[in-house]
């Protein structure tokens, strides 16, 4: 529920034409205002109620919150929508592996370093958990303490969640890691809010904030927002798929659509102490991801299960306004070799990947010439003139694929027949063959097209 | 302020449409509030989304061991395999005539229903069937199997936007229900929704948006399946109120990843799964049994 600049012009004190802001009137000024465009302090006659009042209308609805420090850090929250096709989803949720300080040694050593060294190597990026979530289970600080420094120390920067019941607890897990990694603590209750409000009311780290259920969740971040702890990561409590996922709806309604301030917090959740198996666990998971968790802490890193949770989260958090897209370049796929063919089509990532994975189950050599359509398909490409002979012919001829191959028969996608005149003036050399209009075809066509040279 | 649980409600409500008949009818479809919130917001969900299991009317290739091996012994025999998918535990059989195609082995059409209507004698449960979406071939195939089942009430498909004519008129006249198949576009799936209504009612059609798996192109299929339910639920247009079917298996178990071990291909169906189950999807179409008992104990 974003501010109107017409809501905003009314607390504005309408000096007539003052222009002190730099705008000709207070409805300009509030106009931009309203889009991010300038800053409240631009106006110099407002009184620090309304200037209050007005930042608060100005904040986003789910306020950000950073775990962390530097390019480490984790940012959540600061969601603008309920659907990623209203517009997109900003920051993806932070995954984190559960750590107790009642898990034997290698255990600790091998979770801890899961998080920074299981990587997925996904079209370009490297994907991977963020979080070490820290619990003190056995109920010897001292032990929990040396498990918070041994994380610490063998970890290069991943952020931390520090778990425990009671504030002292917290505090000296705290000091162990040091302030500067800026962990999470978890978590301030109704037993021990009071505590917390004056044993960190300083020490400038987020803080979670737990209940059971979101009415009495309310009632705690209120209560901390006014002693000024504002950083904050709620869980209502809930250990079921369907109560999990219902709040995570809840929160996220009540705070892009009721505007309600109280909820406007990133979440936390625990997939780790809802489920007995590890596919039940990932189920969940990615439920919750989908359905706007901020962290989702998990029992363990396995790849299996892991590997397919970070691709789910790269999709569900890519942006559906901007076309995905592959990099153009000439791809070899099963091994091609100077008398293998050529395929040539778009970058659209969903393109690209059909007619790799064709190709690659023919087992035929070749080489997938992927040309920079701006990540447009094949048909949206052409009719924008991205993909045509005169595009194509340049494409290939800088694309070197005339020194990797000594064939000279380049396959078109079947949709684009009526380029093939265009691309043969382009490419005199080329003999421009018409391939199937859609990529299942390439099963027979491709070992045929072989077949026959 | 305090707190009000932000409860909804919506004017829309997804058509029902009933597969089968007689013992083996199945609903699906009936919801006027969006997949997985029928526990708090106003409206019901009557009927949970179904699971199908794929069937193929030849012996497959290049499937992975680990999907192959529950039907290993069958997967020459539909009638058998489609069996075995009952005991299993399937809603559906979804019978994918693959023979048929042209590039494939070009199977009459007469051959075909046969095949069809010995898979159908064999199970006590709906059937699906879906050709492989060549407009030249398929109108043949589909109106053949439509006459041959006359009356049992089949859901056949796809049905695309050059082909959609004769399949709907065979299934008018013999009784069976088709699925409205556009590719990844809201705009062509409404259009093609509007001519089909003009042959059948909206009890007897189904919606295929697509559905590609996770990690190749799963956004684009997911969003169109969520905002395709959300037109129907939310806006009320009564072009997309129909149930929507998600037919993920295959595009899941072709990919590098299931392929590379059974445990890492379980979960990247299972991932696919969840995310058309949350999108809205009725009927979920999928291979692994392990992935079925997994989704089963969740949507229940």
């Amino acid at each position: 529920m974003a501010v109107k600049g017409t809501d905003l012009v009314k607390l504005l004190p309408k000096k007539t034409k003052c222009k002190e802001c730099g705008f000709p009137t207070c409805f300009a000024f509030a106009m931009k205002l309203a889009t991010g465009g300038t800053e409240i302090s631009a106006c110099p006659h407002l009184s620090d109620e309304v200037r209050e009042q007005i930042e608060e209308l100005l904040a986003p609805p789910i306020r950000p919150v950073a775990i962390g420090t530097g390019d480490k850090a984790l940012v959540i929250g600061d969601e603008e929508v309920m659907y990623r096709h209203e517009k997109t989803f900003f920051h993806q949720p932070g995954i984190g592996v559960l750590v107790t300080d009642t898990d034997d040694e290698k255990e600790i050593e091998r979770k801890v370093k899961s998080v920074e060294e299981m990587k997925f190597i996904w079209i370009g990026h490297a994907l991977k958990a963020d979080l070490v979530v820290l619990k003190s289970a056995s109920g010897d600080k001292g032990k929990f303490l040396s498990l918070v420094k041994k994380a610490a120390d063998m970890t290069d920067g991943a952020p931390l969640v520090l778990m425990a019941d009671d504030i002292d607890t917290l505090l000296a897990g705290l000091e162990a890691c040091g302030k500067e990694r800026k962990p999470l603590l978890y978590a301030v209750t109704e037993e021990n809010i009071d505590e917390a409000i004056s044993k960190l009311g300083q020490a400038e780290v987020p803080l979670a904030v737990k209940a059971d259920g979101l009415e009495k969740i309310t009632a705690l971040t209120e209560k901390l927002k006014e002693a000024g702890l504002q950083d904050l990561v709620v869980d209502a409590g809930s250990r079921t798929l369907w109560e999990a996922v219902r709040d995570q709806i809840f929160v996220r309604r009540a705070a892009l659509k009721q505007g309600y301030k109280p909820l406007g917090h990133p979440t936390i959740t625990f997939p780790c102490f809802m489920a007995d198996d590890s596919r039940k666990e990932l189920a969940i998971a990615s439920a919750l991801l989908t359905r706007y968790a901020g962290i989702i802490v998990l029992s363990d890193l396995k790849e299996d299960y892991l590997f397919p949770l970070v691709v789910l989260r790269m999709n569900i958090y890519t942006d559906p306004r901007v076309p995905m897209a592959v990099e153009a370049k000439i791809y070899e796929i099963n091994e091609p070799t100077n008398v293998s063919p050529v395929l040539l089509t778009t970058n659209f990532a969903l393109t690209y990947f059909s007619v790799a994975n064709e190709i690659e189950a023919t087992k035929v050599p070749t080489y997938l010439a992927i040309q920079d359509t701006e990540g447009l398909s094949v048909l949206t490409s052409w009719s924008a003139g991205k993909f045509n002979g005169e595009t194509a012919g340049e494409f290939i001829k800088k694309s070197g694929i005339e020194q990797k191959t000594k064939n000279r028969r380049i396959v078109i996608p079947g949709l684009l027949a009526r380029i093939r005149g265009e691309l043969e003036d382009e490419l005199p050399e080329w003999e421009v063959v018409i391939g199937p209009r859609d990529a299942a075809g390439i099963s027979s066509f491709l070992p045929e097209l072989v077949g026959r040279s | 302020m305090s707190y009000r649980a932000p409860v909804e409600g919506y004017k829309g409500k997804i058509v029902e449409v009933v597969i089968g008949k007689g013992d083996r009818a199945v609903k699906i479809g009936g919801e006027n509030i969006l997949a997985f919130n029928q526990t708090f917001d106003e409206g019901e969900f009557p009927n949970p989304p179904k699971i199908a299991f794929e069937v193929w009317d030849m012996e497959p290739q290049g499937w992975a061991p680990w999907v192959l091996e529950p039907y290993k012994d069958v997967v020459s025999d539909p009638a058998a395999w489609a069996k075995r998918c009952e005991e299993l535990g399937a809603d559906f059989v979804y019978l994918y005539l693959i023979s048929a195609d042209p590039n494939e082995k070009d199977t009459p059409p007469e051959q075909a229903a046969e095949l069809v209507r010995r898979v159908y004698e064999a199970i006590n449960i709906p059937l699906i069937v879906y050709t492989t979406g060549n407009e030249g071939k398929d109108p043949a195939v589909l109106t053949k199997v439509a006459e041959v089942l006359g009356g049992e009430n089949l859901l056949l498909g796809p049905v695309i936007k050059e082909d959609f004519e004769p399949i709907a008129n065979a299934a008018k006249e013999h009784g069976h229900c088709v699925v409205s198949q556009a590719p990844v576009d809201i705009n062509l799936q409404k259009e093609l929704d509007v001519k089909l209504a003009r042959i059948l009612p909206r009890e007897k059609i189904v919606l295929d948006p697509l559905a590609s798996a996770l990690g190749y192109g799963i956004e684009y299929c997911f969003s169109v399946a969520e905002r395709t339910k959300h037109v129907g639920v939310m806006f009320e247009d009564a072009m997309m109120q129909m149930p929507i079917i998600a037919n993920f298996g295959a595009e899941v178990w072709k990919n590098k990843e299931p392929k590379e071990r059974e445990e890492l291909g379980i979960a990247w169906e299972e991932v696919t799964a969840i995310s058309y189950f949350l999108a809205g999807a009725n009927i979920l179409v999928m291979r692994h049994p392990e992935v079925f008992n997994v989704i089963r104990e969740m949507i229940s």
